[in-house]
């Protein structure tokens, strides 16, 4: 078999393991994983594949959190059946934003989305809206039970169950990026004037990116929410889309696999880092952050295929 | 009714002044650099706890003011010299990334040294309504400030030798190069000097909207709001827009959205400059060889 594929599937039976020996708080921690790594796994398509930077995909995991919240809580809709409702909302508002973001070249993107998530835990806030987002205070949703009697804690079932949602996604996400949609994000984001000359519907591709993008980190959202059991505005400030942002470039913008680590590096560094001081988190982000910039442009994702791609040669 | 409005305008021209000496700190580090600073309102925060620190020693508060601008200056130079020189010619991600380690750096930094909680910063000015009362003493002193600061970085750049090497360097590097011009040296004064104009900007808004680690990211939204409308590549109409969102946001806030909608206001000024007329009102426009 080829090494690309005996990787994932490896990776995949390593994450089915931890379900009969960790502890309920462990498994928590795991799904948050997962549930990152769906959100940059949205970004790295938008970024990493096409070029177009996000700072406030915080933004769209939060429509995600607040429509699978509202539908659970408001209609009583069960949890499972709340992702393709947000998956749809998701992707029409990153179609939407997508139209402007077509006329900002890559740093005046950059800055309308950071905008965007400065502004976002304000609206959620706004009280026109009270009644379904419950304002300030939030919504609390049940955590699901295991389904058809399985005996597992609720906490096992949503650590399978998010993953199942990953493994969907990301055998998706693998093959819209190898295949011919894919080369023409690629195409796009080295050299946008000779994609266009070469036939590539600019327009389209970019706004189609954008809504896929949404639709994944709104997905991720959307999981997140269930296995927090609990919205607020403030969860979702600017710092959500700026941690996103910084897993990232950790994993590597253009790696796929790449995304799992930068999903374990932003939910356990914080864990660590905040036994030393509150302020701790976010300077060993920045500091990483920069270092990663200067030393690895390519992030950890892009260094470990470098070294497997030298493996293989040696072979 | 008309009275309102006239008290409206004329507190969102004070807002709108600190608005515009941010804008026109963003502006000056992309005129030379074509970088846009996300650290910026970090970076005038943690200016402003120096002034507190200084001021808590027991200096008087001009002089822990003037200290705290001279050592903003210090840190912008040291910034671009070490952070920023290898980044000339990087693509934007790389760019963007390192502005967003060194929000994040400077942001835990503030909290670090000098703690998350909410304080109060004083204000050098009289505590009471002026100008019939249209605006209080805080007010009108903190737009005095403002403008003095604008009409001497204009003088600066206008009249002095250093300013016009400087806007050579950041017009047209090459030639300024084979001038005699310092280029890498006036690239990182123009940092310096931003870092002190965002000084004065977090000193002067802090009485009003207090001091946290957090203060300025609502102030740096309204800043880019305001460099984008007058044109980002424009320091006079990136000045005037500071001073237009100011009194946007603040006729906005009291008759058409209410005050808990205005940073999406910000959000919706930008979206709408960079859609309808990327260049701003008085920007340039750019066209590139394929």
């Amino acid at each position: 078999m080829h090494g690309s594929r005996v990787i994932p599937v490896l990776v995949l039976l390593a994450a089915i393991v931890p379900v009969a020996w960790f502890t309920d708080y462990h498994l928590f921690q795991l799904t948050m994983v997962v549930v990152y790594a769906i959100a940059i796994l949205g970004l790295s398509l938008l970024t990493g594949f096409n070029g177009q930077i996000s700072l406030g995909h915080g933004a769209f995991y939060a429509i995600g959190a607040y429509t699978t919240a509202i539908l659970m809580t408001t209609w009583e809709v069960p949890y499972w059946a709340t992702l393709p409702v947000s998956a749809m909302v998701c992707a029409l508002v990153g179609f939407l934003l997508g139209l402007p973001a077509l006329r900002l070249g890559g740093l005046y993107l950059a800055l309308t989305t950071f905008a965007l998530a400065v502004a976002i835990p304000q609206i959620l806030k706004y009280k026109l809206f009270e009644d379904w987002t419950g304002g300030v205070q939030g919504l609390v949703i049940d955590k699901p039970d295991a389904p058809f009697g399985l005996p597992l804690s609720p906490d096992q079932w949503l650590y399978l169950f998010t993953l199942a949602v990953a493994v969907v996604l990301y055998v998706i996400a693998w093959n819209i990026v190898r295949g011919r949609i894919g080369r023409a994000m690629m195409a796009i984001r080295d050299h946008a004037m000779a994609a266009e000359a070469m036939g590539i519907n600019l327009a389209m591709v970019k706004t189609r990116t954008f809504a896929l993008s949404a639709m994944y980190t709104g997905l991720a959202g959307s999981l997140g929410a269930i296995a927090v059991q609990f919205v607020a505005p403030d969860s979702f400030g600017v710092f959500v889309s700026i941690y996103l942002f910084v897993g990232l470039v950790v994993g590597g913008v253009s790696s796929i696999g790449g995304t799992l680590i930068g999903a374990a590096f932003i939910e356990f560094v914080p864990n660590i880092a905040d036994k030393v001081s509150k302020a701790a988190p976010g300077a060993v982000y920045g500091v990483i952050l920069i270092a990663v910039m200067f030393l690895i442009p390519g992030g950890v994702g892009g260094l470990l295929h470098g070294l497997w791609r030298r493996v293989a040669k040696g072979r | 009714m008309l009275q309102g409005v006239i008290h409206q305008v004329m507190s969102g021209i004070a807002t709108g002044g600190i608005y515009a000496s941010v804008a026109l700190a963003l502006v000056m580090i992309y005129q030379a650099t074509h970088h846009v600073n996300f650290a910026q309102g970090e970076m005038a925060t943690f200016s402003t706890y120096i002034a507190l620190t200084f001021i808590n020693l027991g200096f008087p508060y001009w002089v822990a003011f003037a200290i705290a601008v001279v050592i903003s200056f210090g840190i912008g130079l040291a910034i671009e010299r070490t952070l920023m020189r290898p980044l000339a010619n990087a693509p934007v991600l790389a760019s963007v990334g390192v502005f967003v380690g060194l929000l994040l750096i400077i942001n835990s930094l503030s909290g670090w040294f000098f703690d998350y909680t909410i304080k109060q910063f004083p204000s050098p000015f009289p505590d009471h309504p002026m100008l019939g009362g249209y605006l209080s003493g805080h007010e009108l002193g903190s737009t005095a400030v403002t403008l003095i600061v604008l009409v001497l970085v204009y003088l600066f750049f206008r009249h002095t030798r250093l300013g016009l090497a400087m806007r050579a360097a950041a017009f047209n590097p090459t030639s300024a190069r084979l001038v005699g011009v310092r280029v890498g040296w006036m690239l990182a004064l123009g940092w310096g000097l931003a870092a002190a104009i965002g000084a004065v900007a977090g000193c002067m808004v802090a009485p009003v909207v207090f001091l946290d680690p957090n203060m300025m990211s609502g102030i740096l939204l309204y800043a880019f709001a305001g460099a984008l409308l007058g044109g980002i590549d424009n320091p006079l109409g990136a000045v005037l827009g500071g001073f237009a969102v100011g009194v946007i946001e603040n006729l906005g806030g009291a008759y058409l959205v209410g005050t808990e909608l205005k940073l999406t206001l910000a959000l919706v000024i930008i979206v709408a400059v960079l859609t309808v007329r990327p260049t701003g009102l008085m920007g340039r426009k750019v066209y590139s060889r394929v």
